[in-house]
């Protein structure tokens, strides 16, 4: 159960045009966002929060139905990170969750109409970069009077934003935690997102991004990419824990189907159930623009590659943590970070948690992990009560 | 000698406002000490995830590691000072560690229990291993897998091609100058290239 109760979404709209990496402008968008806790008088105690690839603005807490009844399973995705009590402390700091554009969770994106042509954006929503939505994050904060971030968090992609606040608005982050994050993509890593993006793209219902004019959603295509993201946030051996060579509806011993079509083995089962889940809720051309914004992600590259130069315009006290059985996003990506900062004599503690989740352990509640988090959160809290 | 009278020892020898690395930092006490009260900056490296943990807590700069992998993190001449206190004893690749320790600071400074000290001595002349206050381990527990004398450590730092700025020893909360490798249980050296 949710220690922060029933929690609702808000909006804010925008009517000044936001100009993109890319050079091509959202001429007009509305960002979904949540609060949890409250602003202090001095407005010190904001943490901006940072979703990744398959979340949304709702972080902590839980939905209400019509019936203001709070709504089974609506748990925010970093529920045990963030309410009061928790490593992130609610009675302490003011949380906020950005839903960042082109998202499918009510932010402005690509099943909304195009102002300038007066039809669904579909495949023609602009590519957003992480630096994007870092400066569109930036237009919340300033409606909401917060100027300085006592500190800005991120898992994964969410890391990548956390990275990018601290390089775009130095002066703006006191503190940055970066959690199972990567100064930017590797081949391989970029590798598995292609294969997602042309399972979507080669799904005949895809039309081009614009399959809500035919009234279809490319789910073969989403459920195959999905699949193969959730085997890559999990280790080897939790998959071989969860679900060994166990099949489905048969004992060890029994003979197979031998089909090449049924289900045969319990993981079989579990990733097609994932898929399916998926794709009841997951836009395809959002899949696409947010697997970009991971692939392009790269503060060196104005740098000549220079991930050291890059990070000296960083100001804040850093937080990386990585876990030693994430392969997605290894523990060497995050030493890169660490030393990047370390190059320019920032702060910074990087700690290396043993646990054996794969990338999925950012979401759940190894106690190192938390514990770490919340002794920078009371030092956090601590600071700016001196 | 508590950790507190040594710590005002060691820092005395830190430059003020040094750029410090502290090898096996634990709990990250003396870097707290050293911001505190003698305006340095640096890094701790611990393996620990509890003391990790209390680094982060206390706001001290931890990179979590084990040593045994090196420093290859860190450029050459990075740091003004790198602390290596009772640490040493502790590792598989010491004289690794100790040319590390050198490349990667103008100044290193390590302490380690001097296995000299005269009731050592007379402990082996007994027949048994020493066990004491300093050195607290049976020979079958013990985490020291490097058992070294205050001489000893003398003659690999001229091998290292290290130049020893000062040495000495400690005992019971003083510092011992006088035949430091009979009567301290503990050493200290500083030392830098020469």
């Amino acid at each position: 159960m949710s220690s922060l109760g029933v929690v609702t979404p808000a909006s804010m709209h925008f009517g000044t045009p936001l100009s993109l990496q890319s050079g091509a402008v959202l001429r007009d968008y509305t960002l979904m966002y949540e609060t949890y806790g409250r602003l202090n008088a001095d407005r010190s105690n904001a943490v901006l929060v940072c979703h990744a690839l398959n979340a949304s603005h709702h972080a902590a807490g839980l939905h209400a139905g019509d019936d203001g009844q709070p709504l089974p399973r609506s748990q925010g995705w970093w529920d045990n990170m963030i309410g009061p009590g928790k490593p992130l402390d609610t009675d302490r700091f003011f949380v906020i969750c950005i839903n960042n554009p082109g998202s499918c969770f009510g932010s402005t994106g690509p099943m909304h109409t195009n102002p300038d042509t007066g039809r669904i954006y579909g495949a023609d929503f602009p590519v957003a970069t992480v630096e994007d939505w870092v400066h569109a994050q930036a237009r919340v904060l300033d409606r909401l009077g917060i100027d300085t971030l006592a500190a800005v968090m991120g898992g994964s992609l969410g890391g990548m934003q956390a990275q990018a606040w601290a390089l775009l608005y130095p002066q703006r982050v006191r503190h940055c935690l970066v959690i199972a994050s990567a100064p930017n993509l590797s081949a391989q890593n970029i590798a598995f997102n292609e294969v997602a993006r042309r399972a979507i793209v080669t799904d005949p219902d895809f039309h081009h991004g614009h399959f809500y004019e035919h009234g279809v959603v490319p789910r073969r295509g989403l459920r195959v990419a999905r699949m193969i993201g959730h085997i890559t946030y999990l280790s080897d051996d939790v998959m071989d824990e969860k679900f060994g060579r166990e099949r489905v509806g048969r004992e060890m011993g029994d003979t197979p189907a031998y089909s090449t079509q049924d289900i045969e083995f319990q993981v079989e089962s579990y990733l097609r159930y994932q898929g399916d889940k998926f794709s009841d809720y997951f836009d395809a051309n959002t899949y696409l623009l947010i697997t970009r914004a991971l692939d392009y992600f790269d503060p060196a590259r104005s740098h000549g590659g220079d991930l050291t130069a890059a990070m000296a315009a960083a100001q804040a006290r850093f937080l990386v943590v990585s876990f030693t059985t994430d392969w997605r996003f290894s523990p060497a990506r995050s030493r890169e970070i660490v030393k990047a900062l370390l190059d320019n004599r920032r702060d910074v503690s990087y700690a290396e948690i043993d646990a054996p989740h794969g990338h999925d352990a950012f979401l759940l509640d190894d106690p190192r992990y938390h514990g770490v988090v919340r002794a920078c959160f009371k030092r956090i809290a601590q600071e700016h009560q001196a | 000698m508590t950790d507190r009278d040594l710590h005002q020892v060691i820092a005395e020898l830190v430059p003020v406002g040094a750029h410090v690395l502290d090898l096996g930092c634990g709990n990250g006490a003396l870097l707290a000490y050293l911001r505190d009260h003698r305006g340095c900056t640096g890094y701790g490296i611990e393996i620990d995830d509890a003391k990790v943990l209390t680094c982060v807590e206390r706001g001290v700069n931890v990179i979590q590691r084990n040593l045994e992998e090196g420093l290859s993190i860190f450029d050459d001449n990075s740091f003004d000072v790198v602390l290596q206190l009772d640490t040493l004893q502790h590792l598989r690749n010491t004289e690794a560690m100790l040319r590390e320790t050198a490349r990667v600071g103008r100044m290193g400074i390590v302490s380690f229990p001097n296995f000299a000290h005269w009731p050592h001595r007379l402990s082996v002349l007994r027949g048994r291993m020493p066990v004491s206050k300093s050195l607290p381990y049976q020979w079958y527990d013990t985490p020291n897998i490097r058992v070294a004398t205050f001489a000893d450590f003398e003659v690999l730092a001229r091998r290292n091609g290290l130049r020893i700025l000062s040495s000495f020893g400690t005992r019971t909360g003083s510092v011992v100058r006088r035949w430091p490798n009979l009567l301290a249980s503990t050493a200290v050296f500083q030392f830098d290239r020469s």
